[in-house]
């Protein structure tokens, strides 16, 4: 932000306006997807495929009749609990537990350690797929298949990535603290409650958000791993889609906008933290 | 201080260790294995040696799914970079409203993949219809389909990062440029470009590996129709696995492949653009 302040006026005031006025109308654009769908869950899923850009109108208006069918039809609601409960029970382990190794691996030299940190690290270039298969046999072989089950799994495959953003951090601690704290009489997991963590909140932040961005909208593991009728919300609207690509028009705009607007809601409340997150977690990436 | 940590390795590591080896390190080498045999169940695993990988690429929907993916990933990432680049370029000349611009920017980021395909599938067909065809009825539509959702999703995120680049570029530095002359594009290809370096690799790094793993965009956008023309790499390997009785040792060895290319290319551009990072 500091350099901001000399970048201020180098644009005249006419460029200025000219450029806000294009910025306004892209911005338009990039939010009238939604305010397409947003339109359409009003209408009758007889007018949605149909005439996508017509408003609602006399015949067409249903106000909320698409909601309550779609709310019943997915089970909207026990999804978006199942979605929230995953999300933050897994973000508050990974927080918590990749935290605790990312600093113990950079404590503690030894081979075993510095083994271990290559292995996280190149499990971030790892794609699913490759993991896909066997991955849910294992968790089937082991009765990892509930919501429960999800957080474990979510813990494992983001380890990668967390313990590599955590032990950047931890490497800039200085040492003289902890030891100081040891010296006082802590043990390890009160340094690491009273002393380390504290520190580390910036990057607990950084990492609590790129991992619930990910666990919230992921689509794949859960439906691989939860059985069908205990979906989460992105498994309930590809659900939607019957067989033989029919699609309940009207249950689908009413879904996308049930599943749009919490994240929106949650977004505006805590951007700066979510902005400020993706940008530190890019630059250590 | 050592020592006394390494008792602690049961509460420090030992919940992490578990958890990965279990979602990740134990799949992972299962994984390689199985791409050597024939199974149904994991169990009933024969060995056949490299025939699975012989079967790969005689298997026109993997060429097909292959040949997409790499145009998609070199049109999106492409797009992705120099519209990001440009409004995050915009946007730090200190315009009013710019905090909102930027908010609206990023936030098609946060909206889950199975979301923003249908979405756009309202959207595209919508526009498709006053032209009297779908997205499933040519592969084309469905590429530019694809690219277009690419871009609304990850130009604010890409866009994001660039500002946080162009923030770190010293502000003595564009002065003395202007003072010595230099025009506006001058500026722009000989400072901020090269002092942005850094953001250039993570950004192409991240646009690059989405577009290439693309999965639930392209499920929900397309579901690889018509026929499966727009399936990319990843929902090949998906059918493979679960849509094809017998070709599961065949679909892991795809996986593998699939691991391999994005390891190599991630590796490569990491490589490259690294090397042409400046120290400011």
């Amino acid at each position: 932000m500091k350099n901001s302040e000399n970048q201020k006026m180098e644009v005249s005031k006419t460029t200025g306006a000219v450029l806000t006025v294009i910025l306004t109308i892209l911005s338009l654009t990039f939010l009238y997807p939604i305010a397409l769908v947003l339109m359409n869950s009003f209408k009758s899923k007889l007018f949605i495929s149909d005439a996508p850009f017509q408003l609602p109108a006399e015949g067409t208006y249903v106000g909320l009749t698409n909601y309550i069918e779609g709310v019943r039809k997915t089970g909207f609601f026990p999804a978006f609990g199942r979605s929230l409960f995953i999300t933050v029970a897994s973000v508050a382990v990974i927080v918590l537990f990749t935290s605790m190794t990312a600093w113990f691996i950079t404590r503690v030299k030894s081979v075993f350690t510095s083994l271990l940190y290559y292995v996280f690290v190149f499990a971030m270039i790892v794609p699913f797929q490759m993991v896909m298969f066997t991955m849910s046999k294992t968790a089937n072989d082991l009765s990892l298949n509930s919501i429960y089950g999800m957080i474990l799994l979510y813990l494992g495959f983001g380890a990668g990535q967390a313990v590599f953003l955590f032990c950047g951090f931890v490497k800039a601690i200085p040492l003289e603290i902890e030891e100081a704290a040891m010296i006082d009489g802590c043990s390890p997991l009160q340094t690491y409650t009273h002393v380390v963590f504290p520190m580390l909140k910036p990057t607990a932040i950084t990492v609590a958000i790129l991992n619930a961005m990910w666990i919230w909208n992921d689509y794949l593991l859960p439906s691989l791993i939860l059985p069908q009728e205990e979906g989460t919300i992105p498994m309930v609207i590809q659900n939607l889609k019957g067989g033989y690509g029919s699609i309940d028009m009207g249950a689908m705009m009413a879904m996308l906008v049930l599943a749009i607007v919490p994240i929106i809601i949650f977004y505006l409340s805590c951007q700066k933290h979510i902005i400020k997150g993706v940008a530190a977690g890019a630059v250590k990436g | 201080m050592q020592k006394s940590m390494k008792r602690y390795f049961p509460i420090f590591v030992l919940p992490t260790l578990i958890a990965f080896i279990i979602a990740f390190l134990y799949p992972f080498i299962m994984g390689i294995y199985l791409s050597f045999t024939e199974f149904t169940t994991v169990k009933d695993a024969t060995w056949v040696g490299l025939s699975n990988y012989k079967k790969i690429f005689l298997d026109q929907n993997f060429i097909n799914a292959l040949v997409f993916t790499v145009k998609f990933t070199v049109v999106s990432v492409v797009t992705i970079n120099v519209f990001g680049f440009l409004l995050a370029y915009i946007l730090t000349r200190g315009i009013k409203g710019t905090n909102l611009f930027r908010t609206v920017f990023f936030m098609p980021n946060l909206i889950g993949g199975i979301v923003l395909g249908y979405v756009w599938q309202l959207l595209l067909n919508g526009i498709l219809a006053g032209f009297g065809v779908t997205l499933s009825f040519d592969a084309k539509y469905g590429f530019m389909g694809l690219v277009l959702l690419m871009n609304w999703q990850l130009i604010g995120y890409m866009m994001i990062i660039y500002i946080a680049g162009l923030q770190n570029v010293p502000g003595e530095l564009v002065e003395a440029a202007k003072i010595d002359g230099a025009t506006k594009m001058q500026t722009l290809f000989r400072i901020y470009i090269p002092m942005v370096m850094p953001s250039i690799t993570i950004c192409l790094f991240l646009t690059l590996t989405n577009s290439f793993k693309l999965y639930d965009q392209n499920l929900a956008l397309t579901a690889g129709g018509p026929g499966r023309q727009t399936a990319m790499l990843a929902m090949d390997i998906f059918t493979t696995f679960y849509g094809r009785v017998g070709w599961e040792g065949v679909g892991q060895a795809k996986a593998v492949v699939f691991f391999l290319m994005v390891a190599v290319i991630s590796l490569t551009q990491l490589y490259l653009t690294r090397r042409k990072e400046v120290e400011s």
